[in-house]
């Protein structure tokens, strides 16, 4: 085989190789989407299976989840709730802090910047319990606050933005100035709307941690109608008898909002891994 | 003239503090300052007061300083077994997800590979599932029965089904092949995007000098995204020793035999369930040490703290 066909058998084999990878890591997802229409008694007895049988697909499990799982939806609602408002505060706060630490110099400014980088070798493990303690004396255990609190300042996001805004031109800060403006001007009507790409990646990723968060969430919730999603979920893998209709439908809807935020700022997602995480 | 109304303006002295607060020496300082709170209300105080509980025995109402009886607590065999655990799924993910996601960025990054914004958003989608609901999907996948996809495919081998949550070793696969699916994609995206940043021309000249494919990979590729391969190997170690949601996916509160306990999950099961948080604070601790000393080694190993010298 000359040198053009050997390239060519290669690109089919690389390409060919991708498809089989791709299908496997995507084959759980699927199985998920195709489980939900299946018949819980099937699901319950089969688990997820090659043999399908096909004519028994069904709507039962979405019918029920819309109509008698009332509990899911309360679920839902929390865990809305709670990852929007985890999604404002800490970008709000976070891309502040960022953008001091960038643009400012102040006596401290390395200090915090060490301080940033040393919280994010903290495992939040360590700090739970004392932190659950916290939460049990002030009574604010069960409630929105305890499950935001600590997720509303994220250092991760902090050392992301401040890399970002290292590299905003700070000429424009000069020139608002001059024309007058406060620096809290300069900051919200000028350079925060520069920091649009970075915004949207780290709305992706604390979007999808406060979404799928779980330890913290279980601790400090124990009322039924406050659970989030991946607790409210979780009690229902008993080991006597799955709930398989709420869990396989519910599973499903579950992925839907954040695949939505996924979708609208995929573009941004990618550059804004390549200019902040790893960098510095 | 009476203060009561406080929103009407007192002679100069509010234009004063405005100014005063947009000054540039104390700007910064307000900008910074939601971090502050945050660090001191829930890093600070947690971290001394998690270190005073480890040596606390705290019963309601009832606190005593009990010195190190915590920690000698420590030693015994669950924790033993939590801590092997862990150990083992961290050195299988670090391998995993460190060798696997660099060889899929490596090809999707080459002119061989067509389609690359499909492959690499399938590849990513498995990490916006939580843990709890790919687990239940992957505890219906390697189901007991005969008919569940896993024994299903080891059966055309000729292999007989497995009981994949009641064994030992099939208990660690099921957490790692969890952990492995959720994280290849993300981990690639990290490789991309430094493969991406790799000058051209060091391959040209590689090619100049007559460099095979795995000479390229070598002396090029491999060095030139090194401090990622670090960034994404340090990441996944210490998230490793921090998992729990895995393990508490596949067995709830308890495993058969503890065969998936972690240490996380001993600090949960001690800390919460038996509610003696003065064990759980010790576990914890214990596991910062470790953390600690175990990245330190690594960076150590690895050249990150050196400087200058190459």
């Amino acid at each position: 085989m000359d040198e053009k066909g050997k390239i060519k058998l290669l690109k089919w084999i690389a390409n060919i190789g991708f498809v089989i990878i791709c299908l496997i890591a995507l084959f759980p997802i699927i199985s998920l989407l195709i489980s939900s229409f299946r018949p819980s008694a099937d699901l319950m007895q089969d688990g997820i299976s090659f043999s399908i049988d096909f004519s028994r697909l069904t709507l039962d499990n979405y019918t029920y989840i819309f109509t008698q799982a009332s509990e899911y939806w309360t679920w839902y609602g929390n865990s809305l709730i709670i990852s929007a408002v985890t999604i404002v505060t800490s970008l709000f706060f976070s891309s502040m802090v960022g953008y001091a630490l960038a643009v400012y110099d102040f006596k401290g400014r390395n200090f915090f910047f060490i301080l940033v980088l040393l919280i994010l070798m903290v495992p939040f493990e360590i700090l739970m319990l004392p932190l659950y303690q916290l939460m049990v004396s002030t009574q604010i255990i069960d409630t929105y606050l305890a499950v935001v609190l600590p997720l509303i300042v994220a250092p991760v996001a902090v050392f992301f933005f401040r890399q970002y805004a290292l590299g905003l031109p700070k000429q424009l800060m000069d020139a608002a100035r001059i024309d007058g403006s406060t620096e809290y001007g300069i900051f919200f009507k000028i350079m925060l709307p520069l920091m649009g790409p970075s915004l949207a990646a780290m709305a992706i990723l604390q979007g999808l941690t406060s979404w799928n968060n779980f330890l913290w969430p279980l601790l400090v919730l124990r009322s039924n109608d406050m659970f989030t999603l991946p607790i409210g979920l979780a009690t229902l893998l008993t080991p006597y008898g799955n709930n398989y209709d709420v869990l396989i439908a519910g599973s499903v809807m579950t992925i839907i909002p954040i695949m939505i935020l996924f979708i609208i700022f995929q573009r941004y997602f990618v550059a804004g891994l390549t200019t902040g995480g790893v960098k510095g | 003239m009476p203060e009561i109304n406080g929103t009407k303006p007192v002679g100069k002295q509010p234009n004063k503090l405005m100014k005063l607060l947009n000054s540039k020496n104390i700007v910064p300082y307000i900008f910074v300052s939601p971090f502050i709170l945050s660090f001191l209300v829930l890093t600070l105080y947690p971290a001394v007061q998690g270190i005073i509980m480890s040596f606390q025995s705290i019963l309601p109402g009832q606190v005593e300083f009990i010195g190190l009886e915590n920690y000698s607590r420590l030693t015994n065999s669950t924790f033993y077994t939590a801590l092997s655990n862990t150990t083992i799924y961290v050195i299988l993910t670090v391998l995993v997800l460190t060798i696997v996601p660099l060889f899929l960025a490596i090809f999707l990054n080459s002119k061989f590979v067509r389609f690359k914004t499909i492959f690499r958003a399938s590849l990513f989608i498995p990490a916006l599932t939580s843990t709890i609901v790919g687990g239940m999907i992957f505890r219906l996948m390697f189901g007991e029965q005969d008919t569940a996809v896993a024994n299903q495919i080891i059966n055309w081998f000729g292999i007989d089904s497995v009981e994949w949550r009641y064994n030992a070793w099939s208990a660690m696969f099921l957490m790692v092949i969890l952990g492995s699916w959720r994280w290849i994609g993300v981990n690639m995206l990290y490789f991309l995007a430094a493969l991406q940043n790799v000058p051209g021309e060091l391959y040209e000249a590689a090619e100049i000098d007559g460099a095979s494919a795995w000479q390229k990979l070598k002396f090029v590729t491999i060095p030139s995204v090194k401090p990622i391969i670090i960034f994404v190997s340090t990441i996944t170690i210490i998230n490793g020793f921090r998992m729990f949601e895995e393990s508490f996916v596949f067995w709830e509160a308890s495993s058969p035999g503890n065969i998936g306990l972690t240490v996380v999950g001993y600090i949960y099961q001690q800390g919460i369930g038996q509610n003696d948080m003065g064990f759980g604070a010790a576990i914890g601790v214990a596991l910062m040490i470790i953390i600690f000393i175990i990245s330190i080694i690594y960076l150590l190993l690895t050249g990150t703290f050196k400087r200058g010298d190459e």
